[in-house]
């Protein structure tokens, strides 16, 4: 298994060189000129402005600025953005924001999704089944910031039962708004995976030997069909968790968390490649790690999966 | 105004008004407050909060009561001394510049005139690239620090134009004699810095030391709240009504209007437009309007030969329903330009654009027919800033299809992080939308800044306009100037190189926790030394 794991970092690598180039790429692309977009409607001197762009080598042709990126890099510094602050402190406070989000809406999927889902697959084709594929059909409809402002209009301002906006009141509370409008597609995918695969399998021969032995039908239902009915879902989950690092801008945004999905979205803005880069290399590293992570699972899961 | 950071999901918004709207919630009163006598204001992040390092009306937000300038202004608009005692001049090209003895910094250290020369030399010191080095221009020795070839190094780092003459005076001298020095003074550039402040600047940066009513507690954690308490050591006329403030720092606009909605912060000076009809009905006497300095234009790329006639682009102006924009897309809150400048700003004279800015589609067909009409593609150009701007330049194309008879007209919607190095390159091939909000309430500062023949986007050249200003800005008595900052703008007028289209109103909010809120239309914006707490 450990030949597994080190062919698999190993692989990493060039994925990784990968990624980072085509992001600093698409950066350098973008339109706009980040030294004038510092100031807005205002002139920038001449000299202010040459100075600037020497100091972030702008002059430099893309691979040029790229490799000296890299550079810094190696030597674990992930360069300034044009305001002179330090990526790693930009984003250092952030991390912490965004992975409590993330994480809580991750278990709030993981929890209500499975439970949802065993509920409705034990009782397929009834009412609860009915109900769980219609609610989720609906989650996946709506728009996350629809979702995203109108809990914070009731649940927030109306009915003041959680904060709304900001990280004042701390984890949990301030988060678990925010985690849940996050979580919600995913709750919705993981509820109709965990369904479908589980009442497959309930008529599968193995079940049907188990039940003949005479198991209890929470042992049957517990170990032997939820256990690898699970792992199209726990490869949903290993999945989702990076999307939901990444995909939290909207959610950020909604709810004003300072997390690195905001500081994505206004570094875009502002043309700020190092800071784009910066935040998008660890979400890479993230997903990465998370995707090496569901493979091994796999063989926790189901026995007969074996790694050479 | 940097109005990029601070970015806002418009889409969404819209989306969720009318959501907002059909649920119909009542408003909550905010009395969340812990009765500390403390309050919240939102604002989006600021960039730097080193004096002369910004330009952002959101640093100035916490700098205005972090430090104290040698000038600040009146509810009116006029300068009135702070930390200097006198500001005064023979030539209006020397000034000798009182400090009020025995101010100190929050630690300790005595302001003295030394601390506003090092921290303008430092602000205009080309390597150090500080944001509002510009504004610095005019002090004699500022072309040294910024010299022509870029490459050089400056072989000083001090203006020479300021001296040091002892602890309470100084003495500065400009290139060009500017009777507006005064209010340019008042530019949140232009406060002290101790001697501290130099020993490290990023350290600095992250716990400014000020001479200002407040003083900030702890350290300043970027998208965290900036918490200011009141000075004690503070001798000048600002003294805090409050126990103190704290700057929330929020990413949309839409999100801060939410929360002073629940209570969780007090103060708010932007209401999102779209949810200003909403916020009239549900604030009511909370609901703050207030007047602004920052006027719209529309301007010509004259160095393009198809908008060399004055009278095509009179015609254009004539053929603007400024009042029916207005109305269209700000509910009536904006004020239709009948000048060149705001009607917050001294020399204003209300019709001084007479009919040329005043809606007359069959006066405006004459003038374009007499100018020889338009040939080609008429392209408009503006940012993706704002959403109502398509929306106004929809309806300006209208008029000029309906009462011109332009046929082809096409729009050019620009990111916003690109448009002005566009108009800086003169790329542009028609009309383009620019504003401008005032950095002093000068009419000097409007006229100057955007029509003067050095620096002005359309290309105009007008060596009048230009002399005019030059005698203005030397003139010692302020009605003589104004006489001649007027006669400029009539040489702008009657050659219309960008015409006057509408003055910004500003709307705010307020929660009932706090009373007494007064948010000027000057770049430091909310008086927060003055907000009472209940």
């Amino acid at each position: 298994m450990w030949r597994y794991v080190l062919r698999r970092l190993l692989q990493a690598v060039p994925v990784f060189l990968g990624t980072t180039l085509l992001i600093y790429a698409m950066v350098f692309a973008l339109p706009g000129d980040p030294i004038q977009a510092l100031a807005g409607d205002k002139p920038v001197p001449e000299s202010v402005q040459q100075t600037l762009r020497e100091r972030y080598n702008l002059d430099d042709p893309l691979l040029i600025q790229y490799g000296k990126y890299m550079l810094g890099l190696l030597q674990g510094d992930l360069g300034e953005n044009y305001t002179g602050q330090k990526v790693s402190e930009m984003l250092g406070g952030r991390w912490g924001v965004t992975v409590q989000l993330a994480l809580t809406a991750w278990v709030f999927e993981l929890l209500l999704g499975i439970a949802l889902g065993v509920w409705a697959g034990l009782r397929r084709g009834r009412l609860a089944d009915t109900l769980v594929l219609g609610g989720t059909t609906l989650m996946i409809a709506v728009p996350v910031f629809v979702l995203g402002y109108t809990a914070q209009i009731l649940l927030g301002v109306h009915w003041q039962i959680f904060p709304t906006a900001g990280t004042d009141d701390g984890w949990p509370l301030s988060y678990l708004l925010p985690g849940m409008v996050l979580g919600s597609l995913g709750l919705s995918y993981v509820a109709r995976l965990t369904r479908t695969s589980l009442a497959e399998n309930l008529r599968a021969d193995y079940v049907r030997t188990a039940r003949a032995k005479g198991l209890t039908r929470a042992r049957v239902v517990g170990r032997h069909t939820l256990r690898n009915s699970l792992i199209p879902v726990v490869t949903y989950l290993g999945v989702d968790f990076g999307a939901l690092m990444g995909g939290a801008i909207v959610t950020e945004g909604i709810f004003n968390l300072p997390g690195i999905g905001q500081q994505v979205f206004q570094s875009i803005q502002l043309k700020e490649g190092p800071v784009v880069v910066g935040a998008v290399t660890v979400l890479v590293l993230i997903f990465l790690l998370v995707n090496l992570l569901v493979d091994l699972l796999y063989g926790v899961l189901d026995p007969r999966i074996r790694y050479e | 105004m940097t109005f990029l950071r601070g970015a806002r999901r418009s889409a969404a918004a819209l989306a969720a008004t009318a959501l907002v709207a059909s649920i119909g919630v009542a408003a909550c009163g905010g009395d969340g407050g812990t009765g500390d006598g403390t309050f919240t204001v939102g604002h989006p992040e600021p960039d730097h909060l080193v004096p002369g390092n910004t330009t952002s009306s959101y640093a100035f937000d916490v700098l205005s009561g972090l430090f104290e300038n040698l000038v600040g202004l009146s509810k009116d608009g006029k300068p009135v001394n702070q930390a200097a005692e006198s500001v005064t001049t023979e030539d209006q090209r020397v000034w000798t510049i009182k400090i009020r003895a025995g101010q100190k910094f929050h630690n300790g250290e005595p302001v003295t005139a030394g601390s506003f020369a090092d921290a303008w030399s430092n602000a205009a010191y080309g390597p150090n690239a500080y944001e509002a080095n510009d504004y610095f221009s005019q002090i004699k020795g500022y072309d040294e620090l910024n010299p022509e070839d870029e490459k050089a190094k400056p072989a000083t780092d001090r203006l020479s134009g300021l001296k040091v003459v002892d602890d309470t005076t100084l003495e500065v001298t400009l290139n060009e004699p500017f009777n507006q020095f005064p209010q340019l003074l008042t530019y949140p550039a232009f406060a002290p810095m101790p001697k501290a402040a130099f020993k490290d600047l990023k350290a600095y940066e992250d716990a400014p030391i000020g001479n200002g009513p407040y003083r900030i507690e702890g350290k300043w954690q970027r998208n965290g709240p900036v918490k200011l308490v009141p000075f004690s050591g503070y001798t000048g006329p600002r003294k805090p009504q409050n126990k103190g403030v704290t700057w929330k720092s929020y990413s949309s606009a839409d999100t801060a209007y939410t929360d002073l909605r629940a209570g969780r912060i007090d103060v708010l000076q932007t209401i999102p437009a779209a949810k200003v009809p909403e916020a009239k009905r549900l604030m009511g006497e909370r609901f703050l309007p207030r007047k602004t300095g920052t006027i719209d234009y529309l301007g010509f790329p004259l160095f393009d030969e198809r908008f060399a006639s004055a009278d095509l682009r009179k015609a254009f102006s004539m053929a603007i329903d400024r009042q029916g924009i207005n109305k269209a897309v700000y509910n009536g809150d904006y004020i239709v330009a009948d000048s060149l400048l705001p009607p917050i700003i001294a020399g204003h004279r209300p019709g001084a654009c007479g009919e040329l800015c005043t809606y007359n589609p069959a006066e405006a067909k004459k003038l374009f027919d007499k100018a020889g009409g338009f040939k080609g593609t008429l392209e408009l150009y503006f940012s993706n800033a704002q959403p109502t701007y398509y929306q106004w330049m929809q309806i300006v194309a209208n008029s000029l299809k309906q009462n011109l008879g332009i046929t082809d007209v096409q729009f050019r919607q620009v990111p916003a992080a690109d448009y002005f190095a566009l108009l800086g390159r003169r790329e542009e091939k028609g009309p383009y939308r620019q504003n401008w909000e005032a950095d002093y309430p000068s009419a000097q500062n409007y006229l100057q800044n955007m029509w003067g023949s050095v620096g002005n986007r359309m290309g105009w050249k007008s060596k009048e306009f230009d002399d005019l200003i030059t005698k203005a800005n030397s003139a010692g008595d302020e009605q003589e100037a104004l006489k001649l900052y007027n006669q400029a703008e009539d040489v702008a007028i009657r050659e219309m190189p960008q015409i006057p289209l509408w003055t910004w109103a500003g709307q705010g909010g307020r929660s009932a926790k706090v009373d007494n809120v007064t948010i000027t239309p000057y770049a430091t914006g909310l008086l927060v030394h003055e907000v009472t707490v209940k």
